[in-house]
């Protein structure tokens, strides 16, 4: 087994509903990805609101356990993994990042006491000096440093700033996996290129694997090496991305592909029927 | 041309006081711009630039601690100034002339009474049709977008996201108001339905012939809806031009930036990230608010703002970088006494 992460035939059921008008609904089903140890990749599970993308997310970081199938990490299955000890180390390997930062930070506490904590705890740094170093190891790798973020609460940070705090706290133990739900969607536009650049150069030179979950094809298009389509908790399409978004095959992946908007259609498409008479009532 | 709203110098602040110290926050600070009747206007900046502080000064919707502290804002439908209203008055003008569409709206419908009750509760009293016709023309008005009338019989939360967004269009279009503000109506839809929610926000505002205020910070969207657009940095326009030739040719370092880090589909190249992080309004840098981030600072941009200058037809740039025609912007007086402090304390 030399895959770092094999998802195999995975499926997560939720019961809806009443004692009397029980329904199910399956939020993942049946899916199988996997992930090489030897070769970091940027893995993008795309899909619309409600495919299941977090469900999965959730049951690779071992928060939620799935109905049927496995999941292995290294070769050890996660419903193996019993105890404080072990889910430790696999915290250790398997890091999240989410959506919101403002959400992710408690507003009434310090950022760095999450830093402090995760190097406690994950990175086993024992004495202060020794989190404080880790955690500004940790820091320079997202470009920041401790000096900027030490005794600031989250507000006074700028949500990219907030952000790449976060990636920097999971970043303290080292992983090998970070799972990244929607990182970018609430991060400002002239912010948001560098948390992409910067998953770019997490992947090239600490050769970390990253998922990163997303709706905007146009940045898994830039950064990812693989992407894998998801509608209503199937895998419709999943291969190399410039082949998948540039040359879409399943009918959902061409729907998908031709609803994004493109700063390219400002010349007149579908959206604007009337563009010519537009034109004329401006000049 | 006829002109549909004109704000000039339109100043909004955020005035507090806490235990006798004062802070002010220029959410929108000297703003003057014109839409044109029939037409589509975007305004595009990111979090935090006082873009909905914007919407909320000229749909007269403040609230303290935010206080329009100068300029004025003229709607085609009215002969005055529209703070000069009574709140009866201007209770009357709302979404008969004026519909305000507000960010997260697909939340506004009442989630323990059908959507029928919705339409009843906004439009009723403004349509002043009789009840045996009211749901008549609400019927008709929901077949002209497309939509089905038995959505009326169902409940908010039986219909999907993107359904209580198309509700709501239909709801802020019944009367058929001249002015639409709509601020951020597609940022919680995912792709697909985005598209079809913003065709028939277009189909509805040429249907009725209205004007719009369009505010979103995803310039893909402003591309494919907008006739013209301003761009918004830390409280200021910084540029203005027909939506084309904002992407064609932005002159405006912030707006070259924006148009070019877009990712695009078949297209890996490296996209720069600009340095440095927004300006709390709180506390904004001297000069021209930009000068700590841009490529082209020189010394006057880090001393006096420059003032929004008409570069040619249509196109007016806030750069001293761009034209020699660029001259700094009238100083306006601080108007409370004592100074502002930093602070993250803008929405």
């Amino acid at each position: 087994m030399t895959d770092l992460l094999a998802v195999e035939h995975v499926t997560r059921i939720f019961a809806l509903g009443g004692l009397f008008a029980r329904g199910h609904f399956a939020a993942v089903d049946d899916v199988s990805l996997s992930l090489s140890k030897d070769r970091p990749e940027i893995f993008a599970i795309i899909g619309e609101s409600g495919s299941g993308k977090t469900t999965l997310a959730r049951m690779i970081l071992n928060i939620l356990a799935p109905s049927s199938g496995t999941i292995n990490f290294r070769g050890v299955p996660l419903s193996r993994i019993h105890g404080r000890r072990r889910q430790l180390e696999f915290m250790k390997e398997v890091q999240p990042i989410f959506q919101n930062p403002y959400e992710a930070f408690n507003p009434l506490k310090r950022v760095d006491r999450y830093l402090f904590s995760s190097a406690a705890q994950l990175a086993g740094a024992r004495s202060s000096e020794a989190r404080e170093a880790a955690t500004d190891t940790a820091l320079r790798k997202v470009g920041l440093s401790l000096d900027e973020v030490k005794g600031r609460f989250p507000h006074e940070l700028s949500g990219g700033q907030l952000q790449r705090a976060a990636i920097a706290r999971a970043l303290i133990p080292s992983p090998s996996l970070l799972v990244a739900d929607e990182p970018v969607s609430m991060v400002d536009a002239s912010l948001r290129m560098s948390i992409v650049n910067l998953f770019k150069t997490l992947r090239d030179d600490l050769k970390v694997c990253i998922i990163y979950i997303t709706h905007d094809l146009a940045t898994a298009y830039y950064i990812s090496d693989r992407v894998m389509i998801m509608q209503k908790g199937r895998v419709v399409e999943t291969g190399p991305a410039q082949q998948i978004l540039a040359n879409p095959q399943h009918p959902y992946t061409i729907l998908l592909r031709e609803s994004v908007l493109s700063p390219e259609d400002v010349d007149g498409d579908g959206l604007r029927p009337h563009a010519e008479a537009k034109e004329a009532s401006i000049a | 041309m006829d002109v549909a709203l004109s704000v000039e110098n339109l100043r909004a602040y955020y005035l507090m006081d806490y235990f006798g110290i004062k802070r002010e926050v220029r959410a929108v600070d000297d703003i003057s711009l014109v839409v044109n009747r029939n037409e589509v206007y975007g305004l595009a900046g990111e979090s935090s630039c006082g873009k909905t502080t914007f919407l909320k000064a000229i749909a007269a919707a403040t609230r303290p601690p935010l206080e329009v502290v100068g300029g004025s804002t003229r709607y085609s439908f009215l002969d005055r100034d529209i703070y000069a209203l009574s709140p009866e008055e201007l209770s009357e003008i709302r979404w008969k002339h004026l519909s305000y569409v507000t960010q997260g709206s697909m939340n506004i419908l009442n989630p323990v009474r059908r959507v029928r009750h919705s339409f009843v509760d906004f439009a009723f009293r403004h349509l002043g049709l009789p009840r045996s016709e009211f749901f008549g023309a609400v019927e008709q008005h929901l077949r002209r977008l497309n939509l089905v009338p038995t959505v009326l019989n169902a409940y908010p939360h039986e219909l999907s996201g993107g359904m209580r967004q198309r509700v709501t269009i239909a709801l802020a279009t019944i009367c058929r108001p001249e002015f639409i503000i709509a601020d951020e109506p597609t940022t919680a839809l995912d792709v697909v339905v985005q598209k079809d929610v913003l065709a028939m926000i277009r189909e509805a505002q040429q249907q009725i012939g209205s004007s719009m205020l369009f505010v979103t910070h995803d310039m893909a969207v402003h591309a494919n809806i907008t006739d013209r657009l301003g761009i918004m940095y830390a409280g200021h326009v910084v540029e203005e031009a027909p939506t084309a030739q904002i992407f064609h040719e932005p002159r405006h370092p912030y707006t070259e930036h924006l148009v070019a880090s877009l990712p695009r589909i078949g297209d890996r190249t490296q996209r720069t990230a600009l340095p440095g992080a927004p300006p709390s309004l709180a506390d904004p840098p001297s000069g021209c608010r930009f000068h700590p981030r841009c490529p082209l600072a020189m010394d006057i941009c880090r001393e006096a703002n420059p003032s929004l200058t008409v570069l040619s037809a249509n196109h007016r740039v806030a750069c001293y970088a761009v034209s020699p025609h660029v001259k700094p912007a009238t100083v306006i007086p601080v108007t409370s006494d004592s100074t502002t402090e930093s602070a993250g304390l803008v929405e």
